[in-house]
């Protein structure tokens, strides 16, 4: 049996900035994880059924334009819903620190915020991913 | 969870759980497949190749939605390289079908081949059957973009659509043998291009010289997929090729072959795991290994003795 991390790279919300997401998602496939990248502007719903049929054991959003107290939450819920509570949800981007407490207590593992090293994010995925 | 008995009540989540389990080789996959089995031959299946960036994804999106409009349900597999080094891919077929994503009758997975090299994933024809149990009527299987010789899909789906782009190459190109000569149906997208009437010449040359003998000569429609341009008329094309197969009980021949194949494959893998579970794994092999490479003896008949005493 192999098993492969499959790591959902998604741009919620409306800023159209993805040069963050895609060394991200690169990096991710250099550290030997299946990542599917589904690009800009994705609403949480369709962040949430793509990880659903993609049956993926990570979701990894990034956004800049300041909606993530709204849109991470969202998404671990609607996981939730589907039946998806077994996903790791990481986020990264321009984020307050002060913000980083709530949105951990709502479900989001960890938060990248820009001096990350994408080693720190594929060893924060290994040690986490269920 | 029983997967195999909430696929077939209709769990999207276990749907894409079987996939997974099939994918990895999990214990219990033969256990999903075998429930599943008796449930599969009722979709059609299609077959959408062609070169990298020829539009594959953004054809397959469209075609997707005029078939959602024609109330049919669709399953899509569209399929990525893995890279040999990492073991890493990017699937990034799925950007080009997100207005799909929340459609409840389409069900998309993306796939990485995982050192396939004929142009599929491994266990694409199990993840096909997954899709063919929970009900889909019509499965995409989009190929990773593909050169000359990947040709698995012919193997894999009923109707087998070459997509090409003009701007690849001269006449020379289109009589080589390989993916030209596996298409039931040509699609030239990018059609408002440069050289799309030039290209659709020089292939209804390199079909007219062998088609005589044939009783299906491949069509050729061309499209501008981003637009939507002639996705109606392509359609109308494919289910054509579908009735076609029916009509003249090719559908059964091509099916009987896939079946025959993949009954060949299992029994193979089913053998290449007793040996190595039973041969190399044992230290007589190695001693084997020892007198061939002393010239003591020949390869091939340690080879011989080693199936005489497995088939006895």
């Amino acid at each position: 049996m192999e098993k492969r991390i499959r790591v959902l790279v998604a741009k919620p919300g409306l800023d159209g900035h993805d040069r963050g997401a895609k060394v991200v998602a690169r990096a991710l496939r250099d550290a030997g994880f299946e990542v599917i990248y589904t690009g800009l502007r994705q609403t949480p719903e369709q962040i949430a059924e793509a990880a659903l049929q993609e049956d993926v054991n990570v979701v990894a959003m990034s956004i800049l334009s300041g909606a993530h107290a709204h849109i991470f939450p969202k998404v671990v819920n609607l996981l939730k819903g589907k039946g998806m509570d077994d996903v790791l949800v990481v986020g990264g981007g321009v984020i307050p620190e002060s913000d980083i407490p709530a949105l951990k207590a709502a479900g989001i593992a960890e938060v990248f915020t820009p001096g990350a090293t994408t080693g720190t994010i594929i060893d924060f995925i290994k040690e986490n991913v269920k | 969870m029983d997967i195999a008995q909430e696929l077939l009540n209709g769990s999207k989540l276990a749907l894409s759980r079987a996939i997974t389990a099939i994918e990895n080789e999990h214990d219990d996959a033969v256990d999903i497949m075998k429930k599943l089995y008796p449930h599969t031959g009722n979709a059609f299946v299609f077959g959408i190749t062609g070169p990298p960036g020829a539009g594959k994804s953004t054809l397959t999106d469209k075609l997707a939605r005029e078939y959602r409009l024609m109330g049919k349900t669709v399953g899509i597999i569209a399929i990525d390289p893995t890279s040999p080094f990492s073991g890493g891919a990017i699937l990034g077929d799925r950007i080009r079908m997100n207005d799909l994503t929340l459609d409840e009758g389409v069900f998309i997975r993306s796939m990485g081949t995982r050192g396939s090299l004929g142009g599929l994933s491994r266990k694409t024809a199990d993840a096909v059957k997954a899709m063919d149990a929970f009900g889909k009527d019509i499965i995409f299987i989009e190929t990773v973009g593909v050169g000359q010789s990947e040709v698995d899909i012919v193997k894999a789906a009923d109707t087998t659509m070459v997509v090409l782009v003009p701007g690849l190459g001269d006449d020379i190109q289109a009589i080589k043998a390989g993916i030209l000569e596996i298409g039931d149906v040509f699609a030239i997208n990018k059609a408002d291009h440069e050289g799309a009437d030039r290209l659709n010449v020089e292939l209804n040359m390199m079909l007219d010289l062998g088609g005589m003998t044939k009783d299906w000569r491949p069509p050729i429609k061309q499209v501008v997929a981003n637009q939507g341009q002639g996705v109606k008329e392509l359609i109308i094309t494919i289910e054509e090729h579908y009735a076609h197969l029916k009509t003249t009980g090719q559908l059964t021949t091509r099916r009987t072959e896939r079946t025959k194949n993949e009954m060949l494959d299992i029994l193979k893998n089913g053998i290449g795991t007793y040996i190595t579970n039973h041969i190399t794994a044992s230290g007589q092999f190695d001693q084997y290994v020892k007198d061939v490479e002393d010239r003591r003896i020949d390869p091939y008949s340690v080879v011989n003795d080693l199936l005489k005493g497995m088939l006895k």
